[in-house]
């Protein structure tokens, strides 16, 4: 398998205050990845520096071979063919559904609208949505405006999928439908980055889980090593998981 | 002087009169938010240079009277070579004063759209600018339609500052009639009557945009 996304000695700042130190990761095809740690950990920036919605001062992020902090790189083309999907679902609320499928498949892939309703529908099928295509997102729920993100995102026919806490804004009723959706995606296969505290979901899905604690990655294993022999962990890792696990 | 003599003697002036405001709002109101837009954009945009440029402008024209705007735009530009007829001149004063605030309407309407709306528009490969045309203004625009609305019903009634330049418009027409008849209090009155159906009327366009775009955002 090859590296789908890699990042090396990646550093941030906001004036003085650092805020990523030297992380060193990657995801490789086909792979999902877990990023946990405690809120303020840097794990949200860094899986935005992987799409340059923030931006990095030092170190180098590839994705699928192009530097993402090389000035030359075209980063509409490169977020275009990476997904995201945010905390609060972040859809266009003057759109309706169809039309949030649809308007980046016009605009940037320059398919038709057409053809961009088609796809759009059989996405919204997928995620179970397909009779509120005429909606606006306001009248869904939250779980739903998730699933209906999700889909938006696919609708690019990405190559990878970065989840920045997508179940932490839902009621805890509707984690679970949004969590499905994201384990069926992983069984097909997508390359997925997941930033989320959704133990049972690493536990099931992931491949390999990161913690970070203050901008830096201070675990990077295996699911098996990282649920495995708590000993083996660091202190900090432990005591975040001691205390997510229990419940 | 009669009633009916005195209307019939009045009306067709100050209705001609009443046009020309009108004239004059509408051009300026089309104009202004054209250049209110771009203004906007080259802030938010903080394209350099220009946004400096444009913020400097802003700030001049929300610092200085009208009227003195007026008069420099049509008795003091002949000084440089540039004579304006009196029409183009008002229209000229106007848009440029009513552009800067909505200008700054428009920005805090844009300031006002979250982050993440940008975050999710670019994240989907759209450009800067197609996030900003598609996603960010039609939200925006929502969100300063209040603001907008109080800057356009002022302009409404600045029109009358153009009579200082011998533009019959409804305040200059009224006074004209006045210096025949001698009667200031009814004509006065009337041609207050006429700003407020103006303004009144344009307050009513206003409720009806402001239901139609929320129809199309439903949170």
């Amino acid at each position: 398998m090859s590296a789908m996304i890699s990042i090396n000695n990646v550093s941030k700042w906001y004036g003085d205050f650092q805020v990523l130190t030297d992380c060193t990761t990657g995801v490789k095809k086909g792979e999902v990845v877990v990023v946990c740690g405690p809120s303020g950990s840097g794990k949200s920036t860094l899986i935005k520096c992987v799409n340059a919605l923030e931006p990095f001062q030092k170190g180098e992020i590839i994705v699928d071979g192009i530097a993402v902090g090389d000035p030359k790189t075209d980063l509409p083309k490169l977020r275009s063919r990476v997904g995201m999907v945010f905390q609060h679902f972040e859809l266009f609320p003057h759109l309706s559904i169809t039309e949030n499928l649809a308007i980046a498949q016009v605009k940037v892939l320059g398919r038709s609208q057409d053809e961009a309703r088609e796809k759009g529908l059989k996405l919204l099928d997928r995620v179970g949505l397909k009779a509120h295509a005429h909606k606006f997102p306001g009248q869904l729920s939250g779980g739903q405006q998730q699933r209906v993100a999700i889909a938006r995102a696919l609708a690019m026919d990405p190559i990878a999928m970065l989840f920045d806490e997508p179940t932490s804004a839902l009621d805890p009723e509707m984690i679970n439908e949004v969590l499905d959706v994201m384990t069926e995606l992983a069984q097909e296969g997508m390359t997925m980055m997941c930033v989320t505290h959704e133990m049972g979901f690493a536990r099931r899905v992931a491949h390999r889980v990161i913690f970070m604690d203050k901008g830096a990655i201070v675990e990077d294993c295996d699911k098996d090593a990282f649920f495995g022999d708590i000993n083996a962990r660091s202190e900090r890792a432990r005591q975040f998981l001691s205390k997510i696990l229990q419940h | 002087m009669e009633w009916a003599g005195l209307i019939e003697a009045a009306l067709p002036v100050m209705l001609k009169g009443a046009l020309y405001t009108l004239l004059f709002a509408v051009v300026a109101m089309v104009l202004g938010l054209l250049l209110g837009f771009v203004v906007a954009l080259l802030r938010v945009g903080k394209v350099p240079v220009l946004s400096q440029l444009v913020a400097f402008y802003v700030s001049a024209m929300r610092g200085t009277p009208l009227l003195v705007q007026i008069f420099v735009i049509y008795y003091g530009l002949p000084g440089i070579g540039i004579e304006l007829e009196p029409v183009p001149a008002g229209v000229l004063a106007l848009t440029l004063n009513v552009a800067a605030y909505l200008s700054e309407s428009l920005r805090g309407g844009i300031a006002g759209v979250e982050r993440g709306q940008w975050d999710a528009g670019l994240s989907l490969g759209l450009s800067w600018w197609q996030t900003m045309r598609y996603i960010v203004a039609p939200q925006a625009l929502r969100l300063s339609v209040p603001s907008l609305s109080n800057s356009l019903i002022s302009l409404i009634k600045d029109t009358s500052l153009v009579s200082v330049i011998t533009v019959t418009e409804l305040m200059l027409a009224t006074k004209e009639v006045i210096a025949q008849t001698f009667q200031p209090l009814p004509l006065y009155l009337g041609a207050a009557a006429l700003y407020w159906m103006m303004s009144a009327s344009f307050e009513r366009l206003q409720k009806r945009v402001e239901r139609k775009l929320e129809l199309a955002h439903q949170r």
